[in-house]
């Protein structure tokens, strides 16, 4: 078998076991299974964390999987803030303020404005903003947007980011992080969901 | 100073979704050309790119940017097994029409309808939405798509189902899978960081 280091997150989420029908599924795939991973690692072992910091990251991410109402992953991120309990806690409960359905919002173009669907527009509270600061609860803000109504984006919320002490750079590793987010918490959820009408075929182990 | 919000008050925008060539502005200013490093060289993945605003401007974080964009490739371009090319673009097609992002439905509707040699179908999911009949093939990827792009995601086993009844392989549902998940990526930078226009006409 193959020992990847660092491990694959997808497969540590999933809980695959080498062999296992997860493991054979994925492996038709390796690429996708290996960029999605480079992709992890690019956003959470960072090379540059000069315009948005790992802490950051990862506040950011309990936020969007507890959208998601995701409880693994928000775990997951969750574990990633142990040294900042008061930064997790604001987190969460903003997230708890903010749950909705989406996609909804409204589109720009003529042509749609019958599919315009209405929805909470979420901005931190007070106290979360005392919490976690003007440029974090701006960013939470913003995913929250960009996780339930995106087709409600409009060059007004980026200046409200970079207002907040957002710079460019960082607004762009900001909306690769939340939108990367969307895409993994799929990923995790339809494949396990894919699991779970599959039958039970982990291989036979020797004596473990 | 490159932290500015540019806007477009006079841009000739689509009216609809459309299957057409159509362009897209950036509203924040892309890394430019001059000002790439070897990272960022690295980062666009394909040279060309750089001349991209969109690509351009993701390039402000190469090393995202590259894993994003080798991601993308396999998930659609790898056809060693699998779903084919033109329902996997259906499935980014459909996300795409859920998530309300018109350039990217314009883009994957013109592979789709393409590869699949159904344009006039692609272009019923265009104008009637995600509920547009089509066969139950294309009916089920589309549910599944769906069903993948909600917040809270509302997949279920009832989606698998439904795809191995209409003759998917459990190795092309992970396509669709893939491919729709990766839409609910690609359309969230490309509503949020800019808007599209329709191409100077002549």
């Amino acid at each position: 078998m193959t020992i990847r280091i660092p491990p694959d997150v997808i497969d540590v989420l999933l809980g695959t076991r080498p062999d296992d029908t997860l493991d054979t599924l994925r492996s038709l795939r390796p690429a996708t299974r290996e960029h999605t991973q480079r992709s992890f690692e690019a956003l959470f072992q960072p090379v540059d964390e000069s315009h948005i910091g790992l802490a950051e990251r990862y506040a950011i991410a309990v936020f969007v999987a507890a959208l998601h109402k995701d409880v693994r992953l928000t775990e997951f991120y969750a574990a990633g803030l142990g040294d900042h309990p008061a930064l997790l806690s604001a987190v969460r409960s903003a997230a708890d303020a903010g749950q909705a359905e989406g996609p909804y919002g409204s589109y720009r173009e003529a042509g749609l404005q019958a599919e315009n669907q209405e929805g909470l527009t979420f901005q931190v509270g007070t106290a979360g903003r005392d919490a976690l600061g003007t440029r974090l609860a701006a960013a939470l803000d913003h995913a929250h947007r960009l996780v339930f109504h995106p087709r409600d984006s409009r060059p007004e919320a980026l200046e409200a980011l970079i207002a907040a002490g957002w710079d460019t750079d960082g607004i762009v590793t900001l909306s690769q992080l939340i939108a990367f987010l969307t895409f993994q918490i799929r990923v995790v959820s339809g494949l396990l969901t894919l699991a779970e009408t599959l039958p039970l075929t982990h291989p036979t182990e020797a004596s473990s | 100073m490159t932290d500015t919000v540019t806007t477009y008050p006079h841009l000739d925008r689509p009216e609809r979704f459309t299957a057409a060539q159509i362009g897209w502005v950036p509203w924040l200013t892309p890394l430019p050309v001059e000002e790439f490093t070897d990272r960022h060289w690295a980062g666009v993945v394909d040279r060309s790119r750089a001349a991209s605003p969109y690509f351009a401007l993701l390039a402000r974080d190469p090393e995202i940017l590259a894993a994003r964009t080798t991601t993308d490739k396999d998930i659609f371009y790898n056809t060693t097994g699998g779903l084919p090319r033109a329902e996997r673009e259906l499935a980014a097609t459909a996300t795409s029409r859920e998530n309300g992002c018109v350039f990217c439905a314009s883009v994957h509707a013109r592979f789709a309808g393409h590869y699949a040699k159904r344009t006039d179908d692609v272009q019923l999911l265009l104008d009637e939405g995600v509920t547009a009949p089509l066969d139950e093939r294309w009916s089920a990827i589309v549910a599944a798509s769906v069903a993948l792009a909600a917040t809270p995601v509302r997949f279920s086993a009832e989606h698998i189902h439904r795809l191995r009844a209409a003759g998917l392989e459990d190795s092309e549902i992970i396509d669709v899978i893939n491919g729709s998940s990766f839409f609910n990526w690609a359309n969230r930078l490309m509503l949020s960081l800019g808007e599209p226009e329709n191409p100077a006409e002549g």
